[in-house]
């Protein structure tokens, strides 16, 4: 496999539960050693589409391969050389810090299991709790847990299924440095997440919603596709010129952030015209760009698209 | 208006509606609810019968007088006797008397008859197999009256002086590999499968359960390993923990409650093997159909009922009806009790014990197959 193959290349993968089509055919390529953001709204099929790639889920049709092993026949060889981390923590409760990696190591027959372990406490600072029992650890610190547990085997590839879900903002920092550092190693990393904030320090991002991939690319690919514009309007109790300024022609949505509207539209002119109107001694209307929460948002509210 | 401070029905209400919009979305529960009692009913009313009848008796007749072909008649006729072979002999009885399949011999003395007609009290020997005492003391005790009964029409005309008392025969009752009708000898080595059948089928039903319902069997699906090595990684150590529960039950039976134990103790360890890994088919079967471990217990439980109820260890099992006996049948219970108490009690060896061991080599095969398609059924 040569440098610039993709570590994920997908085509057409679409799995069902019941008349519940959960990823419906979708297409996907990943760089190696790029983080690739995963987002969409809760049931949009992100957690279906990690676990088919780490082989939880067998795909219903479609082709692919991941870390250039095909999806369908040798799920066995991705899994040894991906590490996938779930939404719940999903390791022993009652198991200590250094019993969970030390198990985990002798599941992937790992030839030195008591130096890896070490070392890897000592990576990712869990060394001062290695006899702590699992459960009694804070939120962020499970979860770094959970990512040593699956960094043990030196995955090339990580699926990682919301992992900052509930974590302090500290923490979930702390968490991205390790991503970053890991990335520069060239290990890939698929995230999904709910974060804007994490959305935006993906190199490259997908938006899911229904099992339908909407969009991909960089954030800026991705507002740029959009075609959205985007004025803010900031301004005494301003909140309650939102539903009013809903109505107007050329206003697709209003989105409250703080003391500020992000309205937005696709027809600039339009936008402004709707603008107009406002009483210039109360408001302050300016034309802003279209961030990708704005861009997800009209996603989210309009589907189908166009 | 006060009140509502220390007690108010709405909220208690509110509880109470929760309550009970939960109790019918969990729909195991709810049927386990129902079926117990019914299950409970139909055991306890219809099967249960501490006067156990028809008992499987084996004749071994010495004498052609028409005397011993009366007694036998009137054996019969009592109801507490079955006489499955009117023509048995001494081995052939003997045998039958190990294997369980007689739960009584009558030996018949030769020259019974004459001897009866001199007035020389001949004796009869009615031999028990009582390592379960509540299964034959009703049929001993009604036998010597029985006996005598049935005699005196016989003794009539010039016979009638025999009548009197002291009574025309002798009978000698014999109830063996237990002779002193103590029940714990019974009920301790019954115990053994009974705790092993408990404990087992609740944990191995918990085992896989509690992986699920935590999310680390997600995580553990994700890694290289196989299906196969999770399950015998789960099963070993709770077979271990199967034969110390066996060990602890061995040495209180031993030293707390001198249950004799004449039998090969290493035999009983070794077919032992047998009966744990069928439970622990059973609880991984439950732990692939449950959905969370409060589920699994349920079920492990409605497993549990009918095998204390239903294989002979409360109840003697032949005192239930027929349909009750084919139940008790199938269950793995029912076999290794007769496997421990005909080891123990009985010195039974391994020819006389296979007849109820290929009954749980066949439950443990249909169990495991069921466990294991259901648990890679799960995977996807």
């Amino acid at each position: 496999m040569t440098p610039s193959e993709p570590i994920i290349d997908v085509r057409e993968l679409t799995k069902a539960f019941g008349n519940n089509i959960a990823v419906n055919r979708l297409s996907l390529r990943v760089r190696p050693g790029e983080i690739y953001g995963f987002l969409g709204p809760n049931g949009s099929g992100k957690t279906t589409f990690i676990r088919m790639l780490c082989g939880l889920l067998r795909p219903d049709s479609g082709e692919g391969t991941c870390l250039g092993y095909d999806l369908f026949k040798e799920a066995e060889r991705i899994r040894l050389q991906s590490g996938y981390l779930a939404q719940r923590f999903s390791l022993y409760e009652d198991l200590s810090v250094r019993e969970n990696l030390r198990f985990m190591a002798r599941i992937y027959r790992l030839p030195t299991v008591k130096e890896t372990v070490d070392e890897t406490m000592e990576r990712l600072g869990l060394g001062r709790f290695a006899d702590q029992l699992a459960g009694t650890l804070s939120g962020g610190w499970k979860q770094r847990l959970a990512l040593a547990a699956c960094l043990l085997h030196k995955p090339r590839l990580l699926l990682l299924d919301e992992p900052t879900a509930g974590v302090d903002p500290k923490a979930r920092r702390d968490f991205w440095d390790q991503i970053y550092h890991l990335t520069a190693e060239g290990v890939t990393a698929l995230i999904s997440t709910h974060y804007m904030d994490e959305a935006e320090r993906c190199h490259r991002v997908a938006y899911l919603a229904y099992g339908h991939l909407l969009t991909s690319g960089t954030a800026a690919e991705v507002i740029r596709g959009a075609g959205l514009f985007t004025w803010t309007v900031t301004g005494e109790n301003v909140h309650r010129l939102s539903d009013e300024l809903k109505g107007r022609d050329g206003v697709l949505q209003v989105v409250p952030f703080g003391h500020t509207l992000h309205v937005s539209g696709r027809d600039p002119d339009l936008l402004a015209a709707a603008l107009s109107g406002l009483d210039p001694t109360r408001f302050r209307c300016e034309e802003g760009e279209a961030g990708l929460e704005d861009v997800f948002i009209s996603l989210m509210q309009n589907p189908g698209g166009d | 208006m006060e009140w509502s401070r220390v007690f108010s029905f709405r909220r208690f209400g509110a509880i109470v509606a929760k309550e009970f919009v939960q109790m019918r979305r969990d729909r195991v529960t709810f049927a386990i609810m129902v079926a117990i009692p019914i299950v409970q009913m139909v055991v306890f009313g219809y099967a249960i019968n501490s006067d156990p009848k028809h008992l499987p008796t084996a004749v071994v007749s010495a004498d052609h007088s028409p005397f011993s072909r009366t007694l036998v008649a009137a054996m019969q006729n009592s109801g507490y006797f079955r006489v499955v072979n009117a023509a048995a002999t001494e081995t052939e009885a003997a045998m039958l008397l190990e294997e369980g399949e007689v739960q009584f011999v009558l030996n018949i003395p030769e020259d019974f008859g004459r001897r009866l007609v001199r007035g020389d009290r001949p004796a009869l020997l009615l031999t028990a197999d009582a390592t379960d005492p509540a299964a034959t003391s009703n049929a001993l005790g009604a036998s010597r009256l029985l006996v005598e009964a049935a005699l005196a029409r016989d003794l009539s005309g010039p016979l009638a002086h025999l009548r009197s008392s002291p009574p025309p025969v002798s009978l000698i009752l014999h109830p063996s590999y237990n002779p002193e009708g103590i029940t714990q000898y019974n009920i301790v080595p019954g115990l053994m499968g009974v705790v092993l059948t408990m404990t087992l089928v609740i944990i191995t039903g918990l085992a896989i359960t509690r992986e699920r319902e935590r999310g680390t069997m997600e995580n553990l699906l994700a890694t290289p390993v196989k299906p196969f090595e999770v399950m015998m990684g789960k099963i070993i150590p709770y077979i271990l923990v199967g034969y110390l529960q066996m060990g602890l039950i061995i040495l209180a039976g031993r030293y707390l409650f001198k249950v004799p134990m004449i039998g090969h103790l290493g035999l009983l360890l070794l077919v032992s093997l047998l009966f744990i890994a069928a439970n622990l088919g059973v609880g991984l079967t439950f732990s692939t159909l449950a959905r969370n471990q409060l589920q699994a217990v349920q079920m492990a439980f409605f497993f549990f009922l009918p095998s204390i109820l239903l294989s002979g260890f409360m109840f003697p099992f032949r005192g239930m009806p027929v349909w009750a006996q084919t139940i008790g049948e199938v269950l793995p219970l029912t076999h290794f009790l007769r496997i421990v108490r005909g080891i123990l009690l009985k010195g039974n060896g391994l020819r006389q014990i296979l007849p109820n061991l290929w009954p749980i080599a066949l439950f443990l095969l249909v169990a495991l197959t069921i466990g294991l398609t259901r648990y890679r059924r799960t995977l996807d």
